[in-house]
């Protein structure tokens, strides 16, 4: 059987590769994925938790998450195409203002 | 070297992979992709952990739905990559510090202060079909499912509300 600390390393190199994809990217689309990318390490780790523990609540969890990361994508893509028609660039540099 | 540590190594190495190619990959359409396959990976994870009803929400819902809506965002702005800047030329050398301070932290918390370990155990019979999960969904958790679709509708409303062109507004 496969040792649970391989399945928790796994996971926190994925959150880790998301994280830095947050902090380098410009992109707002691609800091939006890699936010997806670090909601997945972590229902990674539920999942593998669920296992462990052989309970049923994890599986439950993730899939609040998986809701709540759904909910947070539409919104966060209506305001990016609200800033593009604004600004005419999703350059996260030039969201620098409060007030367009 | 049996046969699923085989399979877990390979599955690893491709969702690392997918997840690199995300983060170092120009267009912004590539990183979707590139995302899409680190989801499957994920996915088959989930298999092989017993979870068969969340491998397949994550593969229809974020493979599926979520990644859908990215690629038509993307398609819809034309903006797949962007011009390269010098507005903060400090900002990639200190991420990647930062990145490899949190890979760390959470290396000791794995290995030096190992909270679980041990290997995987045995699945207990019928653990994490789906009728068990919909038991469990449908009676534990009723009031935070019901919740769920509250905050879905909320977010169907804001969506709509956040890209509507009102009456007397400019065409662009």
């Amino acid at each position: 059987m496969i040792p649970v600390t391989y399945y928790v390393a796994l996971s926190a190199i994925l959150f880790t590769i998301g994280a830095l994809g947050v902090l380098v990217r410009r992109n707002p689309l691609v800091i939006f994925m890699s936010i997806e990318l670090m909601l997945n390490a972590a229902n990674l780790a539920f999942v593998v938790f669920t296992r462990l523990y052989n309970v049923v609540a994890g599986q439950i969890f993730v899939f609040f998450v998986m809701t709540v990361a759904a909910a947070e994508v539409a919104v966060g893509l209506a305001l990016i195409v609200t800033i593009f028609r604004t600004k005419h660039s999703i350059d996260i540099d030039a969201m620098n203002s409060l007030k367009g | 070297m049996t046969v699923e540590l085989i399979t877990f190594i390979i599955l690893a190495i491709i969702a690392i992979a997918a997840a690199l190619g995300m983060l170092l990959s120009r267009s912004a359409v590539y990183s979707a992709l590139f995302l899409v396959l680190n989801f499957a990976a994920v996915a088959v994870f989930y298999i092989l952990l017993n979870a068969p009803f969340i491998a397949l929400v994550q593969v229809s819902v974020y493979a599926g739905a979520i990644m859908v809506l990215f690629l038509f965002v993307i398609m819809l702005l034309g903006t797949e990559t962007l011009p390269a800047s010098k507005v903060l030329p400090w900002q990639r050398p200190l991420a990647i510090f930062l990145a490899v301070i949190l890979f760390g932290e959470s290396v000791y918390l794995l290995f030096v202060r190992t909270v679980a370990s041990g290997n995987v155990p045995e699945p207990v019979q019928d653990f994490g079909t789906p009728q068990a999960v919909g038991q469990a969904l449908f009676s534990s958790y009723m009031l935070p499912f019901e919740i769920t679709s509250v905050l879905l509708l909320i977010a169907m409303v804001g969506a709509i509300v956040l890209t509507i062109r009102e009456k007397g507004e400019r065409k662009q």
